[in-house]
């Protein structure tokens, strides 16, 4: 761990004479060589946090030093999920410790939310968890939705829930088929981007872009659902869950997947509430935590869902949790597009939204509030908030601090991939190297919502 | 359909040319996903846009066995030297697409943490535009590659 600087003479500035270089600038600036946290530091922080787990790994000096390798992986590698690095401590076959490196995808996007206003803010958070962008969206919206006090129409809250919900699908869709490719299932990967693209068509369809929708604005939504979208979640809800049964014949008897997925990367309910770990990586420990539940937001609790929960916690009962979801996911669809609301799809409060196409035609006021509207953006009353919601891996907040401008002066997310992705060192402590890639892919981390 | 008393089976060309014809054909691209573009190279790759059909579905993990290397992505700063040691690491003849603002210009990030633009650290031979770019402009720009490689312009 690293120690805080004692001085500021620690700290060196380029051109002057060059300091003995000292163990807390070595921790902070050289990953590469940097040496895996000692057993007493280990403990120290645990205490601190108040995050007590079984470890029941002891280190063992008996084991000769020739066995002991340090390895590293990523970040150019197909398996990581992106840009994530690990260096793991390998025993022979056996993986001892494992040190996320994270940050080759930083983007600096909290910086920039402050110099967006809070309507283009939804351009930048939605390319955070670039597989669930409508999920991030929905989060800052409500955020800034619960600063301005503004009241949403019933058509835009189900609008925003068929869409997310249809979100949820698809990224669960991407991550089974990627799980399934980094095991060896090829055939999962074909069909699971198979089924992706009808959904992506809808997405398309209706925001006009495949991913980075910015769809789900604070005040409503963008845009109506296009014509004809009856037919168009018709279909989905139709060949969706014909094409899950194809997955289900493909890999929940496979001898070979359960081979691969069984007791591997077992991470139990405790040691998830420790680490802050939630989504489908925490009802797979058996925790029915699901903020639709818990703190339903978005008009989710009128609609009937299950919360799918797992008992082994293992990589297996993810992809099972996973496949459950999709299926209470199109329920909820289901009875979004059975039961869709008429009316607006955006508020109409004027502070909020701008005035109808129509009326800019024939009034200069009513042009001058849109222009001003889409340059300055609308004012947010000072204060701060966080929102959360489940997103498709888990749980997905957003702060946000306003100072009464344009622009928010402070927004943090509350990213779940970057809070589960600390699992990962419990979950792949004693097993073999082989499984390495299974527990990364049933995490099913995005680096962009790891680093953003 | 032979016959015994058909012609010789002969065909006659340039070396230049049979060369930039077989480079053209099986380029194989290095696996760089960093961000959004990366799950949308993945669905170009995939059965619903299949990329096999030009030659290039080959992905390969190791930067040794690539042709082409695709930069899926925003560069950050962090990742700016890797990538620059994975193009170094690829063997010659060696061609790279710039997919998406991000990966070309930095895009909607005008910050301290993105390298405003791949070209800054290795030559790129096409940009494809789209943020992120759908299979159909990444397909585009692949074309676009082969067409110059067979042209002569980026033959190596």
């Amino acid at each position: 761990m690293m120690a805080e600087p004692t001085s500021t003479t620690d700290v060196w500035v380029s051109g002057t004479e060059a300091p003995e270089v000292s163990e807390w600038m070595v921790a902070g600036t050289d990953e590469g060589a940097q040496e895996m946290e000692r057993d007493e530091t280990i403990e120290r922080g645990v205490e601190q946090r108040g995050a007590r787990v079984v470890d029941d790994w002891v280190v063992d000096d008996t084991v000769d030093d020739e066995e002991r390798m340090i390895v590293n992986m990523g970040p150019q590698h197909p398996s990581t999920h992106g840009v994530l690095r690990l260096n793991i401590e390998l025993e022979g076959e056996i993986v001892r410790r494992v040190k996320p490196i994270i940050g080759y995808l930083h983007t600096g996007m909290e910086k920039t939310a402050e110099t967006l206003t809070y309507l283009q803010g939804g351009t930048n958070v939605t390319r955070m968890d670039y597989l669930a962008p409508l999920q991030n969206e929905l989060c800052y919206s409500l955020a800034v939705e619960k600063l301005l006090g503004v009241e949403i129409p019933p058509r835009a809250q189900a609008i925003r829930i068929l869409m997310t919900e249809l979100n949820r699908v698809s990224s669960h869709l991407v991550a089974t088929a990627t799980n399934g490719m980094d095991i060896g299932a090829l055939s999962m990967m074909m069909y699971g981007f198979r089924e992706r693209e009808l959904i992506l068509a809808f997405f398309e369809k209706t925001t006009g872009l495949r991913m980075n929708h910015n769809y789900i604005r604070p005040g409503g939504v963008a845009a109506d659902l296009p014509d004809g979208w009856e037919e168009d979640v018709a279909e989905i809800l139709e060949r969706i869950p014909r094409a899950m049964a194809d997955y289900e014949d493909l890999l929940k008897e496979n001898p070979i997947w359960i081979g691969r997925t069984r007791g591997v990367g077992i991470i139990t309910a405790d040691e998830c509430l420790a680490y802050g770990v939630t989504g489908p990586t925490l009802r797979a420990a058996g925790v029915p935590w699901d903020l639709r539940k818990a703190q339903p937001y978005s008009g989710i609790e009128a609609y009937d869902f299950d919360v799918v929960t797992g008992s082994r916690g293992d990589v297996y009962d993810r992809y099972r949790v996973r496949i459950g979801e999709m299926h209470q996911s199109l329920r909820i669809v289901e009875q979004v597009a059975a039961a869709m609301p008429r009316g607006d799809y955006k508020t109409g409060d004027r502070k909020v939204s701008p005035p109808p196409r129509q009326r800019i035609d024939e009034s200069m006021e009513a042009l001058i509030h849109h222009f001003k509207i889409y340059t300055e953006g609308f004012k947010v009353p000072a204060g701060e908030t966080y929102v959360a919601i489940e997103a498709p891996r888990g749980e997905l907040g957003c702060y946000l601090v306003s100072d009464g401008s344009g622009a928010p002066l402070r927004m943090h997310t509350r990213a779940p991939s970057f809070s589960n992705l600390q699992a990962l060192p419990i979950m792949m402590a004693d097993s073999l190297v082989a499984d390495t890639v299974a527990c990364i892919a049933s995490l099913d981390p995005v680096m962009g919502d790891v680093d953003r | 359909m032979a016959h015994l008393t058909a012609p010789p089976q002969l065909l006659t060309t340039t070396l230049g040319k049979a060369m930039r014809w077989s480079q053209q054909q099986s380029m194989w691209p290095a696996t760089f996903g960093l961000a959004c573009c990366a799950i949308e190279m993945m669905a170009t790759g995939t059965a619903h846009n299949d990329l096999a059909r030009f030659g290039m579905e080959v992905f390969r993990a190791s930067p040794r066995q690539a042709d082409l290397m695709v930069v899926a992505g925003r560069v950050s700063q962090k990742m700016a030297p890797v990538l620059r040691q994975v193009y170094d690491q690829m063997a010659d003849p060696k061609w790279v697409i710039s997919m998406g603002a991000c990966a070309s210009t930095g895009g909607m990030f005008n910050n301290y943490a993105l390298v405003q633009g791949v070209d800054q650290i290795v030559p790129v031979d096409v940009y494809v535009p789209g943020c992120p770019p759908g299979p159909q402009s990444l397909m585009h720009g692949i074309l676009t590659l082969q067409d110059k490689v067979m042209s002569g312009e980026l033959a190596r």
